[in-house]
């Protein structure tokens, strides 16, 4: 596979479950103005996976589509970010984990829309639009709840604990990302850990709430490797395409 | 009221520039910041509104339903208040 497809399916893929993820609140959310606001995130999501996967199908050039590429891949072939795809727990755990990736997605997207890939760079600057309003929402919710009530503080600080040693994938570069940011394809992942971490501080500083320590474990779910939550997201998600191969209404 | 459930505000949105806010409904939310995320998510999904207002509910002071009578019952018979009785020259478009 060769090194933009992976990378292209990268920035898909965690689009793509962190979508899926969030559309698992729809009907649970706690009022009904923020089951839209969750289901309108979901959907700004998936539409930047149909965009990446539709592109990635196309580098390849085995004629897989974006249905393709979304359905009918086992979780090994997945290259999400491991953060993406944890379990959305209670809200306060779910803004967590928007936060942490909001602020990641934000920079990156920045960077990718001086790609020298036009079409990276073309989806990259609608992609950002959406996600500034993404951060502004999860962002808004992380500093209300960390600095809210004894009560929603501790949940949120045991979540942000929780999910924090799943952010060193974020940075944690290989070949693709070496090979993409000496292309000019993609932007240096120092450069965005610098950002990120100063998004991140602003946010935790406004909430009130603790910085986690980092750990030296490092996830490699952009690798294929996963936590075992993806399985089950992907079993949901693929399972009308898997049984009704084709099926369209 | 439940004193944990949020207050209620008023949507107000502007369609397109130059035209005025139109009152398009309400939600919940803890404060104005939060209502208009909400009335962003709920009211402009389909490119509804290039500007939201909101209002805090309790802030509206309105008629009394009771009183409507004595408000809108005298304009009833004064016809000749309708500015229907000029002829309007052809060249004047948007009256």
């Amino acid at each position: 596979m060769s090194a933009r497809l992976e990378y292209v399916l990268r920035l898909a893929d965690t689009s793509l479950v962190l979508g899926q993820r969030l559309g698992e609140w729809i009907g649970h959310a706690p009022a009904l103005e923020e089951d839209l606001g969750l289901a309108n995130l979901s959907l700004d999501l998936i539409g930047q996976a149909r965009l990446l996967l539709t592109y990635a199908g196309e580098i390849e050039g085995r004629g897989r589509n974006e249905d393709d590429l979304a359905m009918s891949r086992d979780q090994s072939d997945y290259r999400n970010l491991a953060l993406a795809e944890q379990p959305n727990g209670d809200f306060g755990h779910t803004i967590v984990r928007q936060v942490l990736i909001d602020a990641f997605q934000l920079e990156l997207y920045e960077g990718l829309q001086r790609s020298t890939d036009a079409r990276l760079a073309e989806i990259a600057h609608k992609a950002l639009k959406e996600t500034r309003y993404h951060f502004r929402y999860s962002a808004g919710w992380l500093i209300r709840l960390g600095d809210g009530t004894e009560e929603s503080h501790r949940r949120v600080q045991g979540s942000l604990d929780s999910l924090w040693r799943f952010t060193r994938e974020l940075f944690a570069e290989d070949d693709v990302d070496r090979e993409m940011a000496s292309a000019g394809v993609a932007p240096q992942l120092a450069d965005l850990e610098l950002r990120w971490s100063a998004h991140i501080d602003e946010v935790l500083k406004e909430a009130t709430l603790q910085r986690p320590a980092d750990v030296p474990y490092v996830w490699h779910g952009k690798r294929g490797q996963h936590t075992e939550h993806l399985g089950y997201l992907l079993a949901e998600m693929q399972f009308l395409h898997r049984a009704y191969p084709g099926a369209s209404w | 009221m439940n004193e944990k459930e949020w207050p209620l505000f008023e949507v107000f949105v502007r369609s397109r520039s130059g035209l005025e806010h139109k009152h398009v409904g309400s939600v919940h939310a803890a404060d104005a910041r939060m209502a208009i995320e909400h009335a962003r998510d709920v009211y402009t999904r389909r490119q509804e509104g290039v500007s939201i207002w909101v209002v805090r509910s309790s802030d509206i002071t309105a008629s009394d339903p009771a009183e409507a009578d004595a408000f809108f019952e005298p304009a009833r018979d004064k016809v000749y208040r309708h500015p229907t009785f000029y002829s309007i020259p052809d060249e004047v478009k948007n009256l």
